[in-house]
């Protein structure tokens, strides 16, 4: 059942329509469990739109299997994916930096009070992000280190390489995560793949735990494909790698390589006079879960991320 | 006058990006003047360039008060400004957004880690500023309410208003607000404009900032006092929204007086050219803030009033 969750009329002959597809059990009891899958917040982030495709597309397949409320929100930004734009068009803000909104500010901080007054009452809450154009992730759900006891149960079964448990930060009390979690929805923000372009692949491991988290919650009762234990991971394990050069930026490694400290991982070139500029050695050992798909780079331009210590990890 | 670059940054494929700075006097760190972090921040540019053709001469007739250090620096991003963007030229980000930046970090925390390691440690820090709103204001000072903000210092700028924000956490990466956390009076000018220069705005910015130096002891001026400024907390403004899309019709400006029933503008019905709705003033009071452009959506905040003030 397609809802409108908001409209507001544009200036000509158009509105700014956010809708939600409610998927309902064939009987419902009246108490059963709510999850929401929100997407689309960043224009340009697109990996969500194939999960929203493949999950619905199983539970249409399967309708005896829904035992629960299950509403999917693919754009939360439709002007931003319609145009290529990471923000929304013709304001200045991020709309993942205005929540939980404000109905007596601007007309899209009105919108995002709206979507946040929708998501109210779910019982648990799927962001899924798909980086930036510059960036390529491997599979991860992040989570708040301030909500990790309570969420880390939920992430481990979303069928990602790994959850990343970051530190707080001021600045990020205004994401749709932290203002849900903060009213006591249960939020995973999951990370994956690159802007502009779909990994279907990643869209079917995240469907699969999606439908598992579903089928832990009661919400879902057919069949999962198997899913796999997540590193867990913090701060102090991450090692970042960042340009110290200018120029065009060609890697020689893959997402999900091991690699150890002082690897070669990728070489800053020059265009104009054929040098090479600077050559990109991997900072600790581990795993490259992060790594840089647009060549033109600047001094600082993030280049990739290493999840360091996994034997120590998989050994716990 | 000295001046100096105090951030370079390579690029890959144009000259590099000096940030620069114009030393004005010798001794404590008392004031720092910044213009333009944004790329579409004209007016903020031009203020600041009046500012310095204005110290250059002062300093000239040794009217900077001896042991004070001014330093201004007219513009951060113009990288973007020369390409006609608002923000970043390569990922969009905002500089500022991303103080007290990091020196390790992204490109655009570099950039504001290398302007704020300069521009840290003054006594005042004074910021031409743009809104996230496109539109008109009265020229006023903006100030973080952080505990350390000083609204009686703000009014000596002699600005018809002062305002105090109370920061959200987006604001918390602002450059006004790591000034203050960093012990520096902290204040935010706006102009009526941004995008364009406006003459008559920027002599009075100018005329508040030499006002302002001059009551903190740290340039001899003779110019007149200025307004004695009412302070105003944002909450306080009234915002007052469209009820249709369409071709905004503005009919009043910032600074006049309204009182309840006065139609503030209308919406034109884009097709048909007809008056689809007015919007009427709720309340009396001055308007502090319009929307210039000339469409606007549903429930787009065209005005902001301050309520029960009177010319």
């Amino acid at each position: 059942m397609i809802k409108t969750v908001t409209s507001m009329e544009l200036p000509v002959d158009e509105h700014l329509r956010i809708q939600k597809n409610r998927i309902l059990p064939q009987t419902p009891s009246g108490d059963e469990k709510r999850i929401a899958i929100v997407t689309g917040t960043h224009g340009d982030e697109l990996e969500g739109q194939f999960v929203c495709y493949e999950l619905l597309r199983q539970l249409n397949e399967h309708p005896e299997c829904i035992n629960g409320i299950i509403d999917i929100y693919p754009a939360l930004n439709p002007l931003g994916i319609d145009s290529i734009t990471r923000g929304i068009p013709m304001f200045d803000l991020d709309m993942n930096s205005i929540f939980p909104g404000n109905e007596k500010g601007t007309m899209i901080e009105m919108i995002v009070e709206q979507v946040t007054e929708d998501l109210m009452g779910a019982d648990i809450c799927i962001d899924i992000h798909a980086s930036n154009i510059f960036l390529m992730e491997m599979p991860q759900v992040r989570i708040n280190e301030e909500n990790s006891k309570r969420l880390l149960p939920y992430a481990k079964m979303l069928n990602t390489d790994f959850v990343w448990v970051h530190g707080s930060a001021t600045v990020l009390e205004s994401t749709l995560a932290y203002s849900l979690n903060k009213a006591c929805i249960p939020t995973l923000v999951v990370e994956m793949g690159v802007g502009m372009r779909i990994t279907e692949s990643y869209g079917y491991q995240l469907v699969t735990g999606i439908l598992n988290l579903m089928k832990e919650l009661g919400i879902w009762t057919g069949h999962i494909n198997d899913v796999k234990e997540p590193i867990i991971s913090s701060d102090h394990e991450i090692g970042f790698l960042n340009a110290e050069m200018p120029g065009i930026f060609v890697p020689q490694l893959n997402i999900g390589d091991n690699v150890k400290a002082g690897d070669t991982m990728g070489k800053i070139l020059n265009p104009l006079s054929g040098s090479i500029e600077e050559i990109v050695k991997a900072p600790i050992d581990g795993m490259i879960f992060t790594r840089r798909e647009y060549p033109v780079v600047y001094n600082g331009s993030l280049l990739g991320r290493i999840l360091g210590g996994i034997e120590q990890c998989e050994k716990k | 006058m000295r001046k100096e670059i105090i951030y370079s940054l390579n690029s890959p494929y144009r000259e590099s990006l000096n940030v620069n700075a114009y030393r004005f006097g010798y001794g404590k760190k008392a004031a720092c003047i910044v213009g333009s972090i944004r790329g579409n921040e004209i007016q903020q540019l031009y203020v600041c360039s009046q500012i310095i053709n204005k110290l250059n001469e002062l300093e000239s007739n040794g009217a900077i008060i001896s042991g004070n250090e001014i330093m201004v620096i007219p513009s951060v991003n113009h990288h973007s400004m020369n390409i006609g963007k608002r923000f970043w030229t390569v990922d969009n980000t905002d500089i500022n957004r991303r103080f007290p930046g990091y020196n390790i970090g992204e490109t655009t925390q570099r950039i504001a880690a290398g302007v704020f390691e300069n521009v840290k440690n003054y006594e005042y820090g004074i910021q031409f500023a743009s809104f996230y709103m496109p539109g008109d204001f009265i020229p006023h000072v903006r100030m973080m309410e952080t505990g350390k903000q000083n609204a009686s210092l703000a009014s000596l700028f002699g600005l018809p208003y002062v305002v105090i924000r109370n920061p959200k956490p987006i604001d918390t990466t602002t450059l006004n607000y790591n000034w203050q956390v960093c012990d520096t009076n902290a204040f935010s000018i706006y102009t009526n404009e941004t995008d364009e220069t406006d003459e008559v705005s920027a002599k009075q910015a100018v005329s508040a900032v030499l006002r302002f130096l001059t009551r903190m002891g740290i340039l001899k001026y003779n110019n007149h006092g200025g307004y004695i400024s009412t302070v105003i907390e944002e909450e306080e403004l009234t915002p007052i929204k469209t009820k249709d899309g369409g071709i905004y019709r503005r009919l009043r400006n910032p600074g006049e007086e309204v009182h309840m029933g006065d139609v503030l503008a209308e919406i034109v019905h884009p097709y048909e050219g007809h008056v689809i709705s007015q919007i009427l003033s709720p309340t009396e009071g001055i308007l502090f803030f319009a929307h210039k452009k000339p469409l606007v959506t549903e429930n787009e905040i065209i005005y902001k009033i301050i309520r029960r003030l009177h010319e």
